[in-house]
């Protein structure tokens, strides 16, 4: 196996298992911007020094620059799909909690409204 | 309140029917729920046919979500209902296309009232009563597998909308599966809960309308993945 297919798998793995496993929301938070560093650091040394990623890509066996980018930039997409999905996720639980309080308390006011409610009247 | 006489559901019981444009089935369901069961809740996930109205017309409370949520979210809305009166001591889940039979119902809640189990659960497997459409039984038993694999619990019948829980159940379980795979999760809380449960023998009644109304078999592809997600 080339080195390059070792490194994308196991970044791959890394990436489902972080985000879409259950870390705490701060440090999730924190690997996210530890990894936009990173990516703003490796964007600039590429630009400074553009021959700089092709010697990389041969190292581990890719051949061209290009080609190791697309394929950061596979991992780094998924890794923004499992960790929106989370987000998402996250969101929804909150929508669905308000969402619920609302109509549970609503339904009690208008039995209030309405008169004597029945014998098991919830929240009574 | 009284106690209940035996054999009758009586005023500790509240029956949950999750409610999603349901207008045409979901009165007579009500009507016929309350000859038995004098306390039912709709909860309506955001319809926009009606369906609440002929709910409440027909006799069930009905709380309302402002939007819609998805099936799991409207249940433990009906739990957490159920749980604010503090006379309830049992909680139904009941469908509300009319799939679902009354007596089936009063003999799961009878099975609690006897300490039988905190929870039980309906399977339409159990008996040679419901005659399940060739794809769908092959899905379902797919479903029932996978449940059984992944919660340790082993049913026959992993997606049916016909449950009874005791009221220390339906407080220690809490459904965070929104959409359709609340049905695998419930099963799998109470297997970690470690509540003694049991299945009832249930009729499924696949009408036109609901067959029309049901889940597409395809849904089951967005149950797995979000199961296996989490």
């Amino acid at each position: 196996m080339l080195l390059i297919q070792g490194v994308l798998v196991v970044a791959l793995l890394v990436v489902g298992a972080v985000l879409v496993r259950s870390t705490s929301d701060v440090r999730h938070q924190a690997v996210r911007r530890i990894l936009l560093v990173l990516l703003g650091v490796l964007a600039v040394t590429s630009v400074l020094v553009p021959g700089a990623v092709t010697w990389v890509a041969e190292k581990v066996g890719v051949g061209r620059g290009t080609d190791l980018v697309l394929y950061g930039l596979v991992v780094a997409f998924l890794g923004f799909i499992a960790s929106s999905y989370r987000r998402t996720r996250v969101l929804e639980s909150k929508v669905a909690e308000l969402t619920r309080r609302l109509a549970l308390d609503e339904e009690a006011r208008e039995r209030g409204v309405d008169g004597p409610g029945n014998a098991g009247r919830p929240g009574a | 309140m009284t106690a209940a006489a035996p054999g009758s559901p009586g005023d500790d019981t509240w029956v949950v029917v999750p409610l999603y444009q349901e207008a045409t089935a979901v009165g007579d369901v009500v009507r016929e729920l309350r000859r038995t069961f004098p306390q039912v809740v709709c909860v309506d996930d955001g319809s926009t046919d009606g369906s609440a109205e002929q709910a409440r017309r027909a006799g069930a409370r009905v709380v309302r979500h402002c939007i819609n949520l998805g099936q799991g979210a409207a249940l433990q809305t009906g739990f957490d209902f159920a749980l604010r009166d503090a006379s309830a001591r049992f909680v139904v889940t009941f469908d509300a296309d009319g799939q679902h039979r009354v007596e089936d119902a009063v003999a799961m809640v009878q099975r609690l009232r006897d300490g039988e189990a905190d929870v039980v659960f309906g399977s339409r497997f159990l008996d040679g009563r419901t005659e399940v459409p060739r794809l769908r039984r092959v899905v379902l038993r797919s479903a029932v597998h996978y449940t059984n694999l992944t919660t340790g619990v082993r049913l026959t019948d992993a997606h049916n909308g016909l449950r009874a829980l005791s009221r220390r159940a339906v407080g220690s379980l809490r459904i965070t599966h929104h959409r359709m795979a609340h049905a695998s999760e419930i099963v799998s809380l109470v297997g970690r809960s470690g509540l003694p449960w049991v299945e009832q023998p249930v009729e499924i009644r696949y009408t036109d309308y609901s067959r029309a109304k049901g889940q597409s078999l395809l849904n089951s592809v967005n149950i797995l993945v979000e199961t296996i997600l989490g």
